[in-house]
């Protein structure tokens, strides 16, 4: 049974790593990456007065049950977001699907500092049911 | 002794020499045969306004170093990107009057100068001194995107309704262009800044 161990501690580690890979590369940060950065940036910081920033937001915090229909149908009209008042347009994503926009809300949710409950897909479609779009 | 002494002293100082080779920037776009002469490229005549109703013309940039981009304001792909990136090399030359920059917008109809001026404001350019957000009519903005070599026209299945390129164009004060970069990309702007240097020491 012992010469099992060799195998089985190979195994863990392969485990591990796939693991830390997948999570490099998570769905989340990938749409993320193309959906959202050029105006939110890598590090979530937004861009001065004029894109809000997603990192150490109270905004975000307040607002999470909204976040599922802000990223599918966009948001205008004027908000303020740690004391800085923005209004500029977002634009909507309408292509994207139920489990992408959970995606995109659980990395923003757990990134840069953030330690936001991560949603599930049947919170994430009950949101969307009920976008006032 | 003394001679292996210079000799060791001379090659290094060669090596050193050749290692710093001197650095040229080139003088960009197609060259221009008059007879026997040949004329590098030059940017053509431009007068537009800029967020503080200021003429920013080739003469009111002559002798300076700028950098030019097209934009507009509402555009939800590329440009917050590139606005960033021209934001640090903005904050880098602050106070220095021979370094300008210029950023077009594209969007002739909606970005107005009031318009150009609450974006500007929107990222701290408080004054038009050295970053000018430019508007002018529109077949002049797109002619003048076409002699810095850039794409810019409207398209309505863009995001935004346009569709442009991301580069920063260098010109120097003589009006040559001498480098294009990517807007978005942050080690090509380090890259830009360094070629900034080397124009304010030419």
């Amino acid at each position: 049974m012992l010469y099992l161990f060799p195998f089985l501690a190979l195994l863990l580690i392969v485990g591990v790593l796939m693991v830390i890979r997948s999570g490099n590369r998570s769905p989340g940060k990938y749409l993320y990456e193309t959906r959202c950065q050029n105006c939110h940036q890598e590090d979530g910081s937004g861009l001065k007065a004029l894109i809000p920033p997603l990192a150490d937001s109270d905004w975000l915090f307040e607002n999470q049950d909204t976040l599922a229909c802000i990223i599918r149908h966009g948001l205008s009209g004027p908000i303020t977001v740690n004391g800085v008042f923005y209004d500029e347009v977002m634009p909507a994503n309408e292509k994207l699907r139920p489990g992408q926009i959970m995606n995109i809300i659980n990395y923003i949710n757990r990134s840069w500092g953030n330690e936001h409950e991560k949603l599930e897909l049947r919170e994430v479609k009950k949101m969307l049911e009920k976008c006032a779009h | 002794m003394i001679r292996r002494l210079l000799l060791t002293i001379l090659s290094f100082w060669l090596l050193l020499s050749c290692g710093s080779s001197r650095k040229e920037l080139p003088r960009l776009g197609p060259m221009t045969v008059n007879g026997s002469d040949t004329a590098f490229y030059t940017l053509p005549d431009f007068e537009f306004l800029d967020q503080d109703s200021q003429t920013v013309s080739r003469k009111s940039l002559a002798g300076k170093i700028y950098v030019a981009d097209f934009f507009f304001t509402s555009c939800p792909t590329i440009c917050p990107k590139m606005t960033k990136e021209m934001d640090r090399a903005y904050r880098q030359y602050k106070g220095n009057e021979k370094v300008h920059f210029l950023s077009h917008t594209i969007d002739t109809r909606h970005d107005s100068i009031p318009v150009l001026r609450k974006y500007a404001e929107k990222i701290d350019v408080t004054d038009a001194r050295q970053w000018h957000f430019v508007w002018g009519p529109r077949e002049e903005i797109y002619d003048m995107a076409k002699a810095y070599f850039q794409v810019a026209y409207p398209d309505s299945m863009s995001p935004g309704g346009f569709v442009h390129s991301g580069q920063f164009a260098l010109v120097d004060g003589d009006g040559y262009i001498r480098g294009f970069y990517n807007g978005t990309d942050p080690q090509d702007i380090d890259k830009m800044m360094r070629d900034i240097e080397f124009l304010l020491s030419e």
